[in-house]
């Protein structure tokens, strides 16, 4: 596979790893709690993305049964294509899990901040050091 | 019917959480739970004696055929981790400490039953389910139980760890994920077994390649494999000592397990190790887990660190067994796992009975501890021995497979490490049963009316303690099912 | 009773006397619980010598517990050497168990039950070892011996005590850990069993590199040897009440070490796989060495038990250097070394002990005039001596002899220079021990005038008739040489 291949045809995975990169940095480089958080659920969507993506067919539709229609490969008729389902339909479990890694998350910062009085790691951590 | 028991496994817990809320009574919840927990033991236990010899149990959720439908499916080793799992479970919510400082306030205790209860039904899940994407949300259930779990430890700091677990066990959740999309790509099925039909991994095939690479990696966080270990010091020493009890005991195994299964199952054991040279990694950093970990362990003052510090070393031994791929190797460390949950659950139960008394466990608030509580500090005493692998006790038993599956695969040197890494065992060990024994205690820290742990808890911790012995001199139940799981492994079969 | 059940009595015995001392211990009732321990010794030493007959009619008494691990069992299984080990360490069980009554207590020692508890459980695990039917068997209850004795060692629970502790467990669990259960891996990895078995079990083709590897291993790892470097957890473990040093360091715990040996050569290597290997040469040159050292070192030690450990030290190499021959002389002596050695080493003890008792003396250098008031108990420490040293009519000159026997049967090119370190070794032990009699026979006593008769003061009586029967054993052992050349005939 050529570079300019690469990018043409998987752009959307390039996005895909842009997105998590992102995330990922904020969750490592960013001090504050809440916005570890954001990095975290950045990094959940773009794997989420990357679901969607995959399940997409060029030219697809929404998987819903058309009347006299036939999907792939039919005679005669007009030929529809269908998105897969499947990942959309898992992806809607992973969004639930998602939100309530974040809810988890944002509630231990609650907590975190009512310890320490801030949601700064920096912070804490000296305050740690400090008080053994 | 028989089959329905399959899927009552991590029904009745996933069921009883949400009971335990409606309950509220904190001692009506605890019995509830209790008794939920034993009848999923009994499933377990019923179900390994039905697979053994080569039996699988499979269900079919809803009645939809495998391919379509989610199976569970029971073989020897799902069976082996579920009666782990579920009898570690027991143990840790019958280890009952009455009137003493609890963590977790009256009016809440019911939650934290209904949370423990949802990490069980987790781990059972994973353990227990023929779905990649199902694996994914019930190890999802059970991280976002335990990180809970581990945040009631009390000290602000217990917060703090909980945090950065959820941290590295989402980022592990989410590699986890993105390798089973890429194998649902490359297959267009989550049925593990026909993923591991359908797959035929090459080394020229990237997306197989960068799936493995992801799975392999998402689970080694939540198992905490070497150098990706750095939440479970700190989650462990800060969680309530029972929650370090259950999790040590079950939470790394059925990641373990998951390994195990991802590697040799859907990859199989020649690409895996035969082409790609796995072990060529993993071999090493189990041995650097062995020492590095081992080595920190010896310079820790907290007794929950040090033992925390240990299971990192454990863990290593037991990615050591699974990177030989044969036979006797892979037993040893299937059967590690057993051995290690059995004396690091004792020890940690050790914890909190000493916690529960002396208020710390701190190396020098426990000198001479061990005449006040002379049983508390022999279970202590015994299990230790178990860690550095003392004859006649599980550790010893680990010991022997893993060595004898190091030689066979002809690493000489590695076996030699391994025997050298249980010294480092032994002087940490040592520190411990030092400062019980042999040493006075600080002018400040005179305790006359210390006193030994209620039988509530010492019966659990002692249960545990006994079982790395007689499990050290009968095998049949620990080695036979795990030799009978690391074959099944090898041939590929879950 | 069937000779299973024999088995079964002479190890639980032990742990019984180990439950009567917690009893009595808690109900405070010292005598009671010394009486008890006595009697219970006695029992044991009946129910081994009960198993003798057997074994010397060429019959091997087992005992088979249970599968550990598949094809491996916890078993026993009564042959010569180990009914000799067992004998050994029972019947001076019972000499140790009435002088411990009368040191302990004219000693003043504190947690005299907790002592005399580990004591009698040291003993099972020596029996343990004894009757090992396998290498799994033998290495748990090694190791089982390694920690039991621990306590022992650390028993005054100083800084001094507990430093010792940890280069005690430190050198034992070391070797026995990273040598010896390496070893016992090796050998089930080539020969997929860990019985013992008359002949060997390792095959007859096996390497003769791979032979030396193993039996070094075997050597180093069996660290109650003390082969040298591994032997400084000998002297250290001297700071225990002596008793301990007279049973467990002269005689249970170090013997477990050279017996593994013994076992080993005979049972897993076969004498004729060995015989006249590169292995055995490199084994009977380390043996050799440690010898010559052992006593060197022993020369220059004040500390009267710290002068008996090196000399233990070396004594014990000529075992492993009977062992390294394996040829059938070479067993026999090692065999025969075993007891009379302890016969000799534990009355030293006995002695060194009761000199403490009466005088609170630890060095040689204070020990001159000594022995005119304490006359049996240096006259004691003189036959025990002369045994050491291989004098006859003392048990030790047998070993000494059927020793020099095995090392010209060897077949080294240069066996003859075995035969003088022996004597070398003799000549040395002569300067190790004979001062201390001489100083206290013939050394004017400090500060005293020096002449006339003074007055008897001997440690309690307790103490000093065990060490006048452990000495006259040593004499008596001489006259039961043809008994034993006939028990270890191989």
């Amino acid at each position: 596979m050529s570079l300019p291949e690469a990018f043409s045809g998987l752009w959307a995975y390039w996005l895909i790893i842009a997105l998590m990169m992102v995330g990922l940095y904020i969750v490592i480089a960013r001090d504050n709690l809440v916005k570890k958080v954001m990095g975290l659920n950045i990094f959940q969507a773009a794997a989420i993305l990357f679901y969607v993506t995959m399940a997409k067919v060029a030219g697809g539709t929404a998987p819903i049964v058309q009347e006299g229609a036939e999907h792939g490969g039919g005679h005669g008729t007009a030929e529809v294509v269908y998105s897969n389902p499947l990942p959309h339909v898992l992806m809607l479990t992973a969004i639930v899990v998602g939100v309530a890694t974040t809810a988890l998350a944002l509630a231990l910062a609650v907590r975190i901040h009512g310890e320490y009085g801030t949601v700064e790691e920096d912070e804490a951590v000296a305050w740690d050091m400090e008080h053994g | 019917m028989r089959d329905q028991i399959v899927v009552l496994a991590v029904v009745l817990p996933l069921l009883a959480a949400p009971a335990c809320v409606l309950l509220r009574h904190p001692r009506v919840t605890r019995l509830f739970s209790l008794g939920v927990v034993a009848a999923c033991f009994a499933i377990a236990v019923a179900l390994l004696v039905e697979v053994r010899g080569g039996n699988v149990i499979s269900y079919q959720l809803g009645g939809w055929p495998p391919p379509l439908g989610i199976e569970y499916r029971v073989s020897v080793i799902n069976a082996y981790l579920l009666v782990l799992v579920t009898a570690m479970a027991l143990v840790v919510l019958s280890f009952h400490s009455s009137g003493g400082p609890h963590r977790v306030p009256e009016r809440r205790r019911h939650l934290y039953y209904a949370v423990f209860l949802l990490c069980i039904s987790g781990l059972l899940g994973i353990t227990i389910t023929g779905d990649a994407f199902n694996i994914f949300v019930f190890l999802e259930i059970s991280s976002l139980s335990s990180y809970i779990l581990v945040s009631l430890g009390g000290h602000r700091r217990a917060v703090m760890s909980a945090f950065y677990y959820l941290v590295m066990g989402t980022i592990g959740g989410v590699f986890f994920m993105l390798g089973v999309g890429l194998l649902y790509q490359a297959t267009g099925t989550l049925n593990l077994r026909d993923i591991a039909a359908r797959l035929e991994p090459s080394l020229d095939d990237r997306s197989t390649l960068l799936a493995l690479a992801l799975l392999v990696v998402g689970i080694s966080i939540k198992l905490a494999v070497f150098p990706l270990h750095h939440w479970l010091p700190n989650a462990y020493s800060f969680a309530p000592p029972k929650v370090s009890a259950f999790l040590a005991a079950t939470a790394t195994k059925v990641s373990f397990y998951l390994l195990a299964m991802i590697l040799f199952t859907i990859f199989g054991a020649p690409f895996v190790f035969g082409e790609l040279q796995l072990h060529m990694v993993l071999m090493p950093l189990s041995i650097l887990a062995m020492f590095l970990a081992s080595g920190a362990a010896i310079f820790q003052t907290d007794l929950r660190r040090l033992l925390a510090y240990s299971s990192v070393a454990q863990i290593g031994y037991m990615t050591l067994g699974l990177s030989t791929a044969n036979a006797v190797g892979l037993a040893g460390g299937l059967v590690h796992l057993f051995n290690h949950a059995v004396m690091k659950g004792g020890l940690f139960l050790v914890v909190a009975c000493l916690l529960y008394r002396v208020g710390s466990v701190h190396l020098d608030a426990l000198a001479g501890v061990g005449r006040r509580m002379p049983l508390s500090s022999a279970a202590l005493v015994v299990g230790g021995l178990s860690l550095i692998g003392v004859p006649g006790t599980v550790g010893f038993v680990s010991k022997w497979y893993l060595v004898s599956g190091v030689l066979e695969r002809g690493w000489t040197a590695a076996a030699v490490l391994i025997l050298l890494s249980s010294l480092l065992a032994l002087v940490y060990v040592g520190r411990v049963v030092e400062a019980l024994y042999f040493r006075r205690p600080a002018a400040d820290h005179v305790r006359p009316d210390l006193r030994e742990a209620p039988l509530g808890m010492l019966a659990p911790t002692w249960i545990l303690i006994a079982a790395a012995v007689v499990f050290g001199l009968t095998t049949d139940w620990t080695y036979g099912v795990a030799a009978e799981a690391a074959e099944l492994l090898l041939q590929g079969g879950i | 009773m069937n000779s299973g059940t024999t088995i079964a009595v002479a190890l639980l015995l032990p742990v019984a006397a180990a439950v009567s001392c917690q009893v009595f211990g808690r109900l405070r009732h010292p005598n009671l619980r010394d009486l008890a321990t006595s009697l219970i010794g006695v029992g044991t030493f009946a129910a081994v010598w009960q198993l003798g007959d057997d074994v010397l009619r060429g019959g091997r008494p087992e005992l088979v517990l249970f599968e550990v691990l598949p094809g491996v069992e916890l078993a026993f299984q009564v042959e010569p050497l180990g009914l000799l080990y067992g004998l050994v360490a029972s019947g001076l069980w019972i000499a140790t168990s009435i002088y411990a009554v009368g040191y302990m207590r004219g000693h003043h020692e504190r947690n005299q039950t907790r002592f005399f508890t580990f004591f009698a459980l040291s003993i099972f695990a020596a029996i343990g070892i004894a009757f090992a039917r396998n290498l799994f068997t033998l290495f748990l209850f090694y190791e089982a011996l390694t920690l039991l004795t621990f306590p022992l060692v650390t028993h005054h629970g100083t800084d001094e005590a507990r430093r010792a502790g940890r280069v005690y467990l430190g050198i034992l669990l070391f070797t026995s850990i990273s040598f010896l259960l390496f070893a016992i891996l090796f050998t089930w990895r080539l020969t997929g069993t860990v019985e013992f078995a008359p002949g060997g079990i390792l095959a007859a083709d096996t390497s003769s590199g791979m032979v030396t590897v193993l039996l070094l291993l075997y050597a180093f790892g069996a660290g109650k040897a003390a082969l040298m470097p591994f032997h400084r957890w000998l002297p250290n473990a001297m700071v225990a009440p002596t008793p301990v040093s007279a049973l467990l360091h002269a005689v249970a715990v170090v013997k477990a070490g050279v017996f593994a040996i013994l076992k080993v050569v005979v049972y897993v290597f076969g004498l004729d796989l060995l015989r006249g290997s590169t292995g055995s040469l490199a084994l009977m040159t380390i043996a050799s060495f440690t010898m010559l050292m052992a006593a060197v070192v022993a020369i220059r030690q004040d500390n009267l038990k710290a002068r008996l450990a090196y000399s233990t030290i070396s004594q014990l190499a000529y075992i492993v250097l009977g062992a390294a021959m394996a040829t059938a002389t070479g067993i026999l002596a090692g065999g025969m070394q075993i007891a009379m050695h302890a016969a000799g080493k534990i009355t030293l003890f006995f002695c060194a002990g009761a000199i403490l008792v009466a005088t609170h003396r630890k060095k040689v250098s204070e020990l001159d005039g000594l022995g005119r008031t304490m006359p049996w108990t240096f006259a004691a420490f003189f036959v025990a001596s002369l045994s050491i040293i291989g004098i006859p009519p003392l048990g030790g000159s047998w070993a000494k002899w059927y020793l020099m026997v095995g090392a010209l049967e060897t077949g080294f090119a240069g066996q003859a220079a075995f035969l003088g370190v022996l004597m070398l070794s003799s000549l040395l032990a002569v300067f190790y021990l004979m001062p201390i009699v001489v100083r206290g026979f013939f050394a004017a006593p400090p500060g005293g005038d020096g002449g006339g008769p003074r007055k008897i003061s001997e440690a309690p009586l307790l103490c000093v008739l065990p060490l006048v029967l452990t000495a006259l054993l040593s004499l008596a052992l001489f006259f039961a040489a043809p008994d034993l050349v006939d028990l270890l005939r191989f």
